[in-house]
């Protein structure tokens, strides 16, 4: 049996993805580089939104192997998508509790009070709420269904600087109280330096470089501080 | 109003209400499949889908008739159904209507289950819904104000159908005279008072259809 997340993809078009790492359960690794490199595509291979070939597993079970995929819905992946990706039809308390394979509403506003949402917070609907307050609903929407691995995309893009500093604390926090994996898009180094474990980047679907975060943030010379220098 | 107005305003409003219910579950099934669909013959479905309201309704009516007549494989199924005959009676112009109006119930649940997007079906997923449930909890009530929109339309238009209704039906009182037939036998007779009384019935009628759709679209804004 793996410990953690074990991710094996190679594949060429239409999303073409060669990437290979292993994050060990409690950890947490960064997934930088620039745009359209194939980091959003990537978390939805592993999460299964997208056809993929290679291995997904994680712990005991396997998600993908060449014999075949589980569907999206049966992998316990919490995934936060860009932006949210909430039910504007659902208040905040909805969207946690549709995640819920038991409908909960004390353990989903318990969820909801771990991000700092609550009150008349809870039965707004994400039109009503701020980016900030979307991305935690987020959250906690995708702590909902236990998951075995957290993806989070992008989770503080839309956020202005003091919100955006409040979520980074809030998802190391998340980390610190959770054994499962964690893997965090994101294009700014200092996010990665400050949750990460360790650093993957990635260019046109290939990941070209990975190590621990403080050596391959911290090196001068890796790839990843020569593009972000350009 | 005479007995025989009574009967023609009941029968529009059993044939637009029974039409209607009729289009809802085809639109969910044909408008979700339009929305997300990427096969090739898409266009030509779509294209097919508009083309009852390209044609004349006389067009329609006679493909209709032809098609739906006692020698023809649709009439000899109605029948062995214990149906007895298919044209000349309401359940002909019941399925006369069904598809006249498909473009106006299916087109606007295309929208609707297109607004819902991929996110959303994702982000469904990723929580862990079927895609049974997904479609219940989360595309149904998205997509719900296309679908509502597309019902109110065709009831509406189904109470105002002259010329299908006319092929298909025949205008036999108490069968398949509608209203808007009715307007047309009392210009027919001279009794134009009576065919403006009728008119205004049926504007009124199609007039509360279409407000009640506007006073539920604003419910949810």
């Amino acid at each position: 049996m793996i410990d953690g997340l074990s991710v094996t993809l190679s594949q060429a078009g239409p999303l073409a993805v060669d990437a290979a790492f292993v994050v060990p359960p409690g950890q947490t690794l960064a997934l930088v580089g620039p745009s359209g490199a194939g980091k959003t595509s990537l978390l939805k291979a592993i999460a299964g939104l997208v056809p993929a070939t290679g291995r997904v597993q994680i712990g005991g079970a396997l998600w993908l192997d060449e014999r075949g995929a589980v569907p999206a819905w049966q992998r316990r992946a919490g995934l936060v998508m860009q932006g949210g990706g909430l039910f504007p039809h659902l208040d905040a308390l909805g969207n946690v509790m549709i995640a819920q394979a038991q409908r909960d509403a004390a353990a989903a506003q318990a969820l909801l009070a771990a991000v700092q949402i609550g009150g008349a917070a809870l039965r707004r609907q994400p039109a009503e709420l701020s980016g900030g307050e979307q991305m935690r609903v987020a959250l906690a929407r995708a702590l909902a269904r236990d998951p075995a691995v957290l993806l989070l995309d992008e989770p503080f893009a839309a956020v202005d600087r003091p919100v955006r500093r409040a979520l980074a604390a809030l998802v190391a926090q998340v980390r610190a109280a959770s054994a499962v994996p964690m893997i965090i898009v994101t294009h700014d180094l200092e996010d990665a330096a400050r949750i990460a474990d360790t650093c993957a980047f990635i260019v046109a679907g290939t990941i070209v470089e990975q190590g621990p975060a403080a050596a391959v943030l911290g090196d001068p010379a890796s790839q990843l501080n020569q593009w972000a220098g350009s | 109003m005479i007995a025989a107005d009574w009967t023609a305003l009941r029968l529009s409003l059993l044939l637009a209400g029974a039409a209607a219910a009729l289009l809802l579950p085809i639109a969910v099934l044909l408008g979700r499949w339009l929305a997300i669909t990427n096969w090739r013959g898409k266009p030509v479905v779509e294209a097919a889908l508009l083309l009852p309201l390209l044609l004349p309704p006389t067009v329609v009516g006679l493909a209709l008739l032809v098609g739906m007549g006692p020698g023809t494989l649709v009439g000899r199924a109605w029948a062995a159904l214990g149906g007895g005959q298919l044209v000349f009676s309401f359940a002909g112009i019941l399925v006369a209507s069904v598809l006249v109006n498909l473009p106006l119930a299916v087109q606007p649940a295309v929208q609707g289950f297109r607004s819902v997007g991929d996110d959303l079906r994702s982000a469904a997923a990723s929580c862990g819904l079927s895609p049974l449930r997904a479609f219940w909890r989360v595309e149904l009530p998205l997509a719900w104000p296309g679908l509502a929109t597309g019902a109110v339309l065709a009831f509406a238009h189904t109470l105002g159908e002259f010329g299908v209704v006319l092929m298909v039906g025949g205008g036999i009182p108490g069968e398949t005279a509608t209203l808007s037939l009715a307007i047309y036998d009392r210009v027919q007779a001279f009794d134009l008072e009576g065919a403006v009384r009728l008119a205004l019935l049926l504007a009124s009628v199609s007039l509360i259809a279409v407000t009640l759709l506007f006073l539920l679209g604003r419910k949810r804004d």
